[in-house]
């Protein structure tokens, strides 16, 4: 036994050693939680040693956790004072939320601020914008990814409106070689994520929309609201046999093999399909009803990094922070990670062009943030997590569009104040 | 199976039926281990058939390989696992015989609580716990999972041991008695002896949830050097979850280790129970 | 029961040397930190202002329909867990031990080897390889039911309300029949030889045998085993968590009250933990699993005999 703990230490150490390089005795470590374990290679390879180059003295581990037990993990260790320096940052109320229990820092003066626009920063602030508790990060864009190869063999144009969209699936279903839509309801979040908030921004017009439901001046039951679930009931027959049992990654193997054309998608697909697909791929933002009508589409500021209010280390997670918005950091991370688009004022050159076709989509679309981020899921039933099921519901068929969205609605109006005026 | 049957009838039917149970039980396992010999293309074209040289890949294990430090977090578990069964067969079987062999006010009243740990999931107690092991300084070590461990085996190990203890025989412990052996003695010697093949199903009852734990490493030691193979490899799912020969090769590699600990250990188990029938 | 020469002493320090490990260890590392929490039912607030408001928040759970709607469609998909337990792997472990415990069966140490394999397994592992084996993508299960020419019944168990919850139970049965297997082939082998020998004597053989002495014997065992089963399945999270995720779908037909909690203690995704109602479900689950457990312990358990060898 005390051979073995003698073992487990001296691999313990050398473990150490090796993440600490040469680490003098003064040098600070800093530690980042993280949902984000896709990311661990692109930190420890690129990220981590291009601080470390420009500030010696300060050591970066990155250390991720799965993201469906990141905010459980995270709360606990917040709560009993073992939490990493550095926080990433979950968009609003999660983050909020830690904010007011003051286990996030204040970094409203945070040098490298002043580079992020005020709707980039409205994801980490307090309702009244008047502190800022994270530095943002990443924004993530939703539309659909198309295998090229099989749109040129069937002959078919990318859709611009709903009808064109829906006259290509019939088109791609009655070929038989593909699977019209690679999207599963088994793991819920694909049908509210890559499907409700993919194409709802047309509907409810993005802002306006989703600034009117949170003021009570629009209801989950008006039919720019159900309608998305109206459109999402028909994809049920796009999609692939026993699509209520496929996963996530069923979803994302189906495309990436090949064996479906569409897949409906956030950009975030877009390194790890690189790697993946034997195919050209391209990709198109959510048809709307009508040619010539505006595009609306979702501009999600999904990501950002705080610092936690009880680190000994603020000084040094500062200069790190500051490093985070700056413009090299931006640069890194959107070319290393295509699909997560910087938040930064400046533009970010990005070299790889499914990337660049999103970020395209900025120009002549209006953007939006997923409607059911911001105040609306801050009570029991929680609003977004509703949506999930809702969602997933609809196109199972097991829920009509409008129940659906009367459910949601009586959810809403039990806790939420200004919906229930009217 | 009615009694008119012949012997040799009743013997193949017998064994029909467990071949079938072992077939389910052994299926989906091995569908596991040979897939994650194969290629990707293979994997999802033909996952019944074993893979033939064109294939044959080994891939997946490359990449579990060059990722993480599986040996180590082999051995993580495997200090924290011996050690926790170790304490809470000890302290369990201690506690038991004192609950079974003696009547003393409270009693019943002990019983219970000790069997209260049973009813709810040691797991709403994680912030207490954390915020003890922070207090402690032992956040991060296998200390504190062993601790977690200890505690959270005790109640489920009193409470079949002691079932058991009530049924070692009185004359024996009395003659032990009238030898002039001490109550320590004749724990050790006349009664844990006896309870051994209680002892070994409280063992593998112990040892599977301690082996399998996911929350206690990733809130308690999420460390490097202090990870355990389950969070190890669940780590290594959410990684690479779409990369099917990295994750079948990692789970044929968490799967493996624990198949052959257990192939070693049911020998032990068995002899245990089968000394304890036979007397 | 003789009498216990024991008690004649005056103070029996033995008695507290034996028992004073466990209770340290178990009081200070489980009971304080879990009483630490379920406490928390009775109050509401911000952490750092928490009030005491008595029994509100059961009467939010019980009462107020946006809980209780959720509450008790996690109880009965609780109890329905249970009964696919009780139903089949009870029973399919007794029958296995049953078969092993014929000392003329050849290759009964790889049969009993190898059916206790699925429960040496983690939840990681098991969640994920059924998830895999029942994918409508992968088609394993699909071309199995294929060669048997039944492919017509494969449906996307796991995605379907109907079906997803008996999946999952029987996946836990798979898992865990092994225990039931042991406990009952352990007491099975532990009856005495004379005793059937003195039953092969009348006559009585075979399926009567099992019938008419073996199951009166291990009565006892198969006793503690439901009590377990039940205190599992009541405390159970990790196998829906791992396969069907907090959201224990599709539409909340898996959730169970150990997957509720999840979600309401911790937090999921945009919802925010709430410790309070979180600590009043996990007190909930308590007061179910004591009120099973104390049945058996005084309802039960007084009533079956115990025979000492």
């Amino acid at each position: 036994m005390i051979y073995r703990k003698a073992l487990m230490l001296l691999a313990a150490t050398s473990i150490l050693a090796g993440t600490a390089g040469l680490a003098a005795a003064q040098d600070v470590t800093l530690t980042i939680e993280s949902w984000r374990n896709d990311d661990l290679a692109i930190w420890q390879e690129q990220l981590i040693p291009a601080f470390e180059a420009q500030n010696p003295g300060i050591k970066v581990v990155f250390s991720p956790s799965a993201p469906t037990e990141y905010n459980a993990a995270l709360n606990a260790k917040l709560d009993a004072g073992s939490a990493g320096d550095l926080i990433t940052c979950r968009p609003f109320d999660a983050s909020l939320e830690l904010y007011n229990k003051s286990q996030l820092a204040d970094l409203t003066d945070l040098p490298g601020m002043e580079n992020f626009s005020d709707v980039a920063k409205s994801a980490w602030q307090t309702d009244d914008g008047s502190a800022t508790f994270c530095v943002p990060m990443a924004s993530v864009i939703h539309g659909f990814i198309y295998n090229k190869d099989a749109f040129e063999e069937l002959g078919l144009q990318v859709p611009q409106t709903e009808d064109e969209f829906f006259a290509v699936l019939d088109k791609i279903k009655e070929d038989g070689n593909y699977i019209p839509l690679a999207m599963g309801t088994k793991d819920l979040w694909e049908a509210a994520t890559m499907g409700y908030q993919n194409i709802g921004p047309n509907y409810w017009k993005g802002e306006e929309g989703r600034l009117a439901l949170i003021k009570g001046e629009q209801k989950l039951t008006d039919p720019q609201w159900v309608d998305p679930f109206t459109t999402l009931a028909r994809w049920k027959d796009y999609l692939g046999d026993g699509f209520e049992a496929q996963t996530y990654p069923d979803s994302q193997n189906l495309f990436t093999l090949g064996r479906a054309a569409i897949y409906p998608a956030g950009s975030w697909e877009i390194s790890v399909f690189n790697t993946q697909v034997e195919f050209e791929m391209g990709a198109f933002p959510p048809p709307v009803k009508a040619a010539g009508d505006t595009c609306y589409i979702s501009d999600h500021t999904d990501i950002g990094i705080g610092l936690n209010a009880k680190s000994p280390n603020a000084e040094a997670a500062r200069t790190f922070l500051t490093w985070v918005a700056s413009d090299e950091f931006a640069k890194i991370y959107a070319n290393a990670l295509p699909g997560f688009f910087s938040l930064s004022s400046q533009p970010v050159e990005m070299e790889d062009p499914l990337a660049r076709e999103f970020v395209s989509w900025r120009e002549k679309c209006e953007p939006t943030i997923r409607s059911t981020y911001q105040i609306l899921s801050r009570g029991t039933p929680n609003l977004e997590n509703e949506t999930w099921t809702a969602s997933a519901n609809v196109i199972n068929g097991t829920e009509t569009p409008e129940a659906a969205a009367e459910r949601l609605q009586e959810g809403l109006t039990s806790w939420y104040e200004p919906q229930q005026g009217n | 199976m009615s009694r008119a049957r012949s012997s040799p009838w009743r013997s193949v039917a017998a064994h029909a039926a467990l071949i079938t149970y072992t077939a389910i039980a052994l299926f989906p396992v091995i569908v596991i281990v040979i897939n994650s010999f194969k290629t990707r293309q293979a994997i999802f074209r033909s996952p019944l058939s074993l893979p033939d040289a064109e294939t044959f890949s080994l891939v997946g294990y490359q990449t579990v390989m060059t990722q993480g430090d599986f040996f180590l977090y082999f051995q993580n578990s495997l200090i924290v696992t011996v050690a926790s069964l170790f304490f809470v067969l000890l302290f369990g079987a201690m506690a038991a015989f004192a609950l079974a062999e003696y009547r003393f006010r409270g009693n019943p009243l002990m019983g219970l609580y000790l069997a209260l740990g049973i009813m709810i999931p040691i797991r709403l107690g994680t912030v207490a716990i954390l915020q003890l092991m922070v207090a402690s300084g032992l956040v991060n070590t296998l200390t504190a999972l062993i601790l977690v461990y200890t505690a959270q085996g005790l109640p489920l190990a009193v409470f079949i041991l002691s079932e058991f203890m009530k049924q070692v025989s009185e004359d024996l412990k009395n003659a032990g008695r009238i030898d002039g052996l001490s109550e320590y003695r004749i724990f050790f010697r006349l009664v844990l002896p006896l309870v051994r093949p209680a002892m070994a199903t409280v063992g593998v009852f112990t040892m599977i949830p301690i082996w399998n734990d996911l929350w206690f490493p990733l809130i308690l030691a999420p460390a490097e050097a202090t990870k355990t193979i389950t969070l190890g490899a669940q780590i290594f799912l959410g990684q690479f979850v779409t990369n099917w020969n990295a994750v079948l090769s990692a789970l044929s590699l968490a799967i493996l280790p624990v198949l052959i600990l257990y192939l070693i250990f049911s020998r032990q188990l068995i002899r245990g129970i089968t000394a304890g029938a036979v007397k | 029961m003789t009498v216990q020469p024991a008690s004649k002493k005056p103070i029996r320090w033995h008695i507290a040397v034996f028992l004073a490990p466990a209770l340290l260890v178990y009081t200070v590392v489980m009971i304080l930190p879990l009483f630490g929490t379920l406490q928390l039912s009775l109050f509401r607030g911000t952490p750092e202002a928490q009030v005491f408001v008595g029994l509100e928040n059961f009467r939010t759970l019980l009462g107020d329909p946006r809980w209780s709607a959720s509450f008790w469609n996690a109880l009965w998909n609780n109890v329905w867990f249970f009964i696919i337990h009780m139903a089949v792997q009870n029973p399919i472990g007794i029958l296995l031990a049953a078969l092993l415990s014929n000392p003329r069966l050849r290759l009964r140490g790889f049969y009993r080897t190898a059916i206790f394999v699925p429960t040496i397994l983690s939840f990681v592992i098991v969640g994920f390889v059924w998830k895999l084996i029942l994918s409508p993508i992968w088609g394993v299960a699909p071309s199995l039911l294929d060669l048997v020419g039944l492919k017509s019944l494969f449906a996307p168990w796991l995605g379907k309300e109907e079906y997803a919850l008996t999946t999952l139970g029987l996946i836990s049965v798979w898992q865990f029949v092994g225990i039931p297997m042991m406990l009952i082939y352990a007491a099975l082998l532990a009856i005495p030889d004379e005793i059937l020998e003195a039953a092969e004597y009348d006559g009585i053989t075979g399926m009567a045998q099992f019938w008419k002495i073996k199951l009166p014997l291990i009565l006892p065992s198969i006793g503690i085993i439901s009590v377990l089963t039940f205190v599992g399945n009541f405390n159970a999270f990790d196998l829906i968590y791992s396969s069907q995720g907090a959201m224990a779908g599709p539409n909340f037909s898996t959730d169970i009250l150990g997957t509720f909690l999840y979600r309401t203690f911790f937090g999921f995704q945009l919802q925010i933990g709430d410790p309070n109602m979180g600590a009043t479900i996990a007190s909930m689950m308590f007061f179910i699993i004591l009120a099973g457990v104390c049945l058996y312990l005084f309802g039960i358990q007084t009533r079956l005999r115990r025979y000492q060898f």
